[in-house]
């Protein structure tokens, strides 16, 4: 009997679409633990623990999120609440998503000259930034692993992420100019559904 | 509702729509108007107030929270979030309003997907504009600092484990080497 396979969150079945206080448990978890970038925490929340969603799903609804004005994690918060539980959803997800981290941060605010000059919080906070940095990096590595896209997808990512970290163009002129230039060839691609 | 918190309601509800990217894209925008233009936070404290917003677990857009508690306490708290998010909310409301209407028309499923790469190219960015800014000190330090980043790009990547690990073990090395 053949133990391990490929991908196993992606041969497993769906599992039923949460209703609006699942959604904000789910949410809340990931914000609360959503050190370095909460979009990370969000999608290991919906598509790896609870699989209310695919891989593909999530990534096509983070995609929308970030092109819209605002956080892609909070637009995307707004669009899977809507999509399980309409209105409520929505609410409960963005609600889940801000109210455990405000709480934190509004503390570390108050107590911030408690700790501002001890060394070794710096310290500490220096490591956990590398280390968060590491995360989203990897985070979408794996993403896109799963996602195995074709060559000419890659070739786009690869760009984007050059013209963003490398070249500093700005968000809206990466979006506008290697938009389109993706959608062409996804369509190109024949990747028609139905 | 005090004369400041609704100035800061007006100022946010403003820049909301124009954030595309994230609260990131508009902290430019944020420091000219809130710390040069009208005042109303010392170069420092904003500065503080980012590091600390990003430091914190979420999403970073609660740095506007943070300024707008030090403008007009719990309503100007209030006031930044409703009026930077608002907007937003109902601009996604009603994008998924309509491609849930258009399910299954193949231009849109051609702009979800084309729009995926570039997506996960930005997110990248992200991670590697953080891990540079993360890479600094001595030589040594830098060292340290890449060699975590390194460690925990593996770890997400290649394991299921709970990032959790890697960011408590990245603190833990910083507090060891990086002081």
């Amino acid at each position: 009997m053949p133990k391990t396979v490929a991908n196993p969150p992606e041969e497993l079945p769906l599992n039923p679409p949460p209703g609006a206080a699942q959604l904000f448990a789910a949410f809340a978890k990931a914000g609360l633990l959503g050190f370095g970038g909460a979009q990370v925490w969000v999608r290991r929340a919906l598509v790896e623990e609870r699989r209310w969603m695919t891989e593909r799903d999530y990534a096509e609804v983070l995609g929308l999120g970030q092109v819209l004005p605002g956080p892609n994690v909070g637009n995307a918060a707004v669009m899977i609440g809507r999509r399980f539980a309409g209105l409520r959803g929505s609410f409960a997800a963005t609600g889940g998503l801000y109210i455990g981290p405000l709480i934190v941060l509004m503390s570390l605010v108050l107590l911030w000259q408690e700790f501002a000059d001890d060394p070794h919080v710096g310290a500490f906070m220096h490591g956990t930034a590398c280390a968060a940095a590491g995360m989203v990096i990897g985070n979408g590595i794996r993403m896109s692993g799963r996602l195995s896209p074709p060559p000419e997808q890659i070739a786009i990512g690869l760009l984007s992420m050059l013209a963003a970290a490398w070249l500093r163009v700005p968000l809206p002129v990466i979006v506008l100019v290697l938009g389109p230039i993706s959608i062409a060839a996804v369509v190109w691609r024949g990747r028609r559904p139905q | 509702m005090t004369p400041e918190a609704w100035d800061i309601f007006v100022f946010f509800l403003k820049l909301s729509l124009l954030a595309v990217g994230g609260a990131n894209a508009a902290v430019p925008e944020m420091h000219r108007e809130v710390v040069d233009l009208r005042h109303w936070m010392s170069d420092e404290t904003f500065s503080q107030g980012y590091a600390l917003a990003a430091a914190a677990p979420g999403p970073n857009v609660l740095f506007v929270a943070v300024i707008g508690w030090h403008v007009a306490g719990a309503q100007g708290l209030a006031a930044s979030l409703i009026g930077f998010l608002g907007p937003t909310f109902v601009l996604s409301w009603a994008v998924a309003t309509l491609t849930q209407r258009l399910a299954g028309d193949w231009r849109l499923a051609a702009l979800r997907s084309g729009l995926v790469p570039v997506a996960i190219g930005l997110i990248l960015a992200t991670g590697l504009v953080t891990a540079a800014a993360a890479a600094r000190g001595t030589a040594t330090e830098v060292g340290v600092a890449i060699l975590i980043t390194l460690v925990s790009t593996l770890f997400v990547w290649r394991s299921r484990y709970s990032p959790i690990w890697t960011l408590l073990g990245g603190g833990l090395i910083g507090l060891a080497l990086l002081r």
